[in-house]
């Protein structure tokens, strides 16, 4: 991956952005891009490029013009069908100066149009300009696996990879919270795009381009999720047909993802079944040294060690193992903060910022991932959860379908009677609603919403009057009704979270703050089509969750890492920071009266109460109420320190590499 | 007996602080379902639960976690009543 950015004054040539400004821009994103630094300008644009060189790595500059200097592209990503495309290109009288994918993307625009991207299979953040018809293309990957940020303004507009590089190009642009931002993050766990956390920054949405032309901006969707809506659109097939189809599927997009790069890729390996299934198809399309890499926990909880070690040895990997504690993930929130550039509500990003910084110390620039496959393939226990809600509401009088639940979280039935009467009376809150959307996600989106009682007055009446889940839910696609149960709760898992959250703040952010690139076999367009196509039955079987997947990675992987229960990834939230030792200073501040009065968002006598308890508790485990509201807090307040009261500090020294100054006669 | 009135204000005290974080008594009924206001979630009952023992020196038996002993600021308080009476 790389770094993009640029600025386009829409309707005359009005404020030249000064050179150290623009370096300073480009510097903002030098993690991401720490090998080359370019810049194309003209009287009304400026493209800029960090590089993190992959493919074709003596060429492929950019930005790059294409034939005639009329186009220019400033890319982030990979196309992975780019020799198919140029293959295609070169038929329609297309010649080619470089083996880059970036020419390729370029040359199919000047061929397609904006129909390209509907073309390319990959993942990407691309600003094309047309010099001539003086006009900007912005657009993002189908799943938003490359970050894209907007700041649009009466006269110019301003996009980056990242939002400090925003703010590093101007120092009078606002820096504040946007409250819809916030209150989205604080119901969802996260952003939904177009929404920003910062005013004024929007986030260009998953599968969409948009078009600056004539001080105008229109956006079009190129791709959306899609679910049968009725049987002659599913696959066909019987489940073992599905089972081979799948393999061939998902065997090309780890080839796909292994081959077109010219570096070595490597490997994340969590001890599941997801990562551990595409590790085996990669090492297979590879001959050279495979490297997996894995995080270990010294928390017993949370540690996978023993099915990773396995995994590796089968493979007969090279793998590297991290070690996390407690004190490690205390000491690199600050730092992790700085690079989702969003509030999270669980500590979960933090080791894997950790463990790029250890993929990049091996000199490895490139890892593939299992992220995705619970969301396509139906993983995550919301799906089975809502399952069993659905049945229970059918007949809510029955003592026998609740017990179900007790098969979805297995500590229930080691719980006294009396507690899964609790427990019953909770997830039966709204069973009534079963046939409504959003039903699946009600009770996840009530329960982080307590953190909203921490809300100051201000924050409280700047979002009095909004409600985030009904216009979520007012915005579902026509189809939506039509599709299976589990096709909706599916949708609305990916739109809510996939994105905003987890190819973000799990995903893009934590590897590109050391140069690696992720890549994401289980989020090829084809797998993707593909799964959507399945019958429900065939992800979700009874309660058996992503059921297609095991079988297909039974001939492949050891049983035991296909017959444990799938254990969330999760991280040690509140006791990371308070427990053995002293809270650390920075955290301390934070939370005092003045900072959180300053910073706005909370109430400081409801965050004093909070931090009071949690420094008082003796217990084992906080509560997952205290444990969202601390990390959400204090990750706010991070976030306000360092991107809001100072400016994200940038070094302006940058070397431009490719430069292209057409404003210098 | 102890009195309902006192082991209510010390029972509102403590939800109000320690799971609302307000002084603000207007934001939690006698009558509240504490499930399902979102109060408390399915795991937070036990801090509830935890306080009932420490501080009115009962022990909550496993078959008396139900909703309808411990599902309100009102089941509450007759349930302590109750088993400080007994």
């Amino acid at each position: 991956m790389c770094g993009i950015a640029g600025v386009v004054e829409l309707t005359e040539a009005k404020h030249r952005p000064a050179d150290e400004q623009l370096a300073a821009m480009v510097a903002a994103l030098s993690h991401r891009g720490p090998d080359e630094f370019g810049l194309y300008r003209d009287e009304r644009a400026v493209l800029l490029h960090a590089r993190l060189s992959i493919l074709d790595l003596s060429a492929g500059q950019q930005p790059m013009a294409h034939a005639n200097g009329r186009l220019w592209i400033s890319f982030n990503g990979e196309i992975y069908n780019y020799i198919e495309l140029r293959e295609q290109l070169r038929a329609l009288g297309h010649a080619f100066r470089t083996h880059s994918d970036t020419e390729v993307a370029l040359c199919a625009y000047a061929q397609w149009g904006a129909e390209c991207f509907a073309r390319f299979n990959g993942q990407w953040a691309i600003a094309i300009w047309d010099a001539q018809q003086r006009e900007l293309v912005l657009s993002r990957d189908h799943f938003g696996i490359a970050p894209l940020y907007v700041c649009e303004q009466p006269d110019r507009v301003i996009f980056a990879s990242e939002v400090k590089a925003i703010f590093a190009l101007d120092e009078t642009l606002p820096r504040a919270f946007d409250p819809l931002g916030l209150e989205q993050t604080f119901t969802f766990w996260s952003i939904i795009p177009p929404q920003g956390i910062f005013k004024g920054i929007s986030e260009l949405r998953p599968g969409h381009y948009r078009i600056y032309r004539n001080g105008a901006a229109t956006e079009h969707a190129y791709w959306q999720p899609r679910f049968p809506t009725c049987r002659a659109e599913e696959f066909a097939g019987s489940l073992d047909a599905a089972v081979a189809a799948l393999h061939d599927t998902l065997q090309q997009a780890t080839r796909l993802r292994m081959q077109r790069a010219d570096v070595p890729v490597g490997s994340y390996l969590s001890g599941g079944l997801d990562s551990s299934l595409v590790a085996a198809l990669g090492k297979d399309a590879r001959p050279d040294t495979f490297h997996t890499f894995s995080m270990r926990f010294e928390d017993a909880e949370y540690d996978e060690t023993d099915y990773q070690r396995e995994m590796a040895a089968r493979l007969g990997s090279r793998h590297a193992e991290l070690l996390i504690t407690r004190a490690d993930i205390a000491a690199a929130l600050p730092e992790v903060i700085e690079h989702t550039e969003r509030p999270i509500l669980r500590t979960a990003p933090v080791p894997l910022f950790l463990l790029s910084r250890r993929v990049r110390a091996a000199g490895i620039k490139v890892v593939l991932t299992g992220e995705g496959a619970d969301e396509v393939f139906a993983g995550y226990d919301i799906f089975r959860e809502a399952k069993v809600r659905r049945f229970w509401a059918r007949f809510p009088q029955s003592e026998f379908r609740p017990m179900l639940l007790n098969r979805l979280y297995p500590y229930l039935s080691r719980s006294p009677v009396g507690q899964q009467a609790m427990a019953r009376r909770f997830f039966g809150k709204n069973l009534d609603q079963w046939d409504r959307p959003g039903f699946s996600h009600a009770l996840r989106w009530s329960t982080t919403a307590s953190i909203k009682r921490f809300y100051s007055e201000q924050q409280r009446q700047a979002v009095a009057g909004s409600d985030v889940i009904k216009a979520l839910l007012d915005e579902l696609p026509a189809a939506f009704k039509q599709w299976s149960y589990l096709s909706q709760d599916q949708y609305l898992e990916m739109v809510s979270l996939l994105s905003g959250y987890l190819l973000s703040s799990q995903g893009d952010r934590m590897l590109m703050a050391h140069s690696v690139e992720g890549r994401f076999p289980y989020l090829d367009i084809n797998v993707v089509e593909f799964a959507n196509a399945l019958p429900a039955r065939y992800k979700l079987k009874v309660l058996d969750e992503k059921h297609v997947l095991k079988q297909c990675a039974a001939a492949v992987i050891p049983p035991r890492i296909l017959a444990r229960k799938k254990q969330p990834y999760r991280a040690p939230d509140a006791l990371a920071f308070i427990g053995a030792e002293r809270p650390p200073g920075w955290l301390e501040e934070l939370m005092e009266s003045d900072s959180v009065q300053q910073a706005g968002v909370f109430n400081e006598q409801a965050v004093g109460q909070l931090w009071r308890k949690c420094r008082n508790f003796s217990g084992q485990q906080f509560s997952n109420a205290d444990n969202m509201a601390l990390i959400g807090i204090m990750s706010t307040q991070l976030l306000y320190e360092r991107f809001i009261r100072r400016r994200p500090a940038a070094n302006p020294r940058v070397n431009f590499t490719t430069h292209h100054d057409l404003t210098v006669k | 007996m102890m009195e309902a009135k006192h082991i209510e204000q010390q029972l509102r005290g403590y939800i109000l602080e320690n799971l609302l974080f307000t002084k603000d008594q207007s934001v939690l009924k006698n009558e509240t379902s504490l499930l399902e206001s979102g109060v408390v979630d399915s795991t937070g009952i036990l801090e509830v639960i935890m306080f009932l023992e420490n501080h009115f020196g009962i022990k909550v038996e496993d078959e008396e976690m139900i909703p309808e002993n411990l599902d309100s600021i009102n089941s509450i308080v007759s349930y302590v009543q109750r088993k400080r009476a007994a």
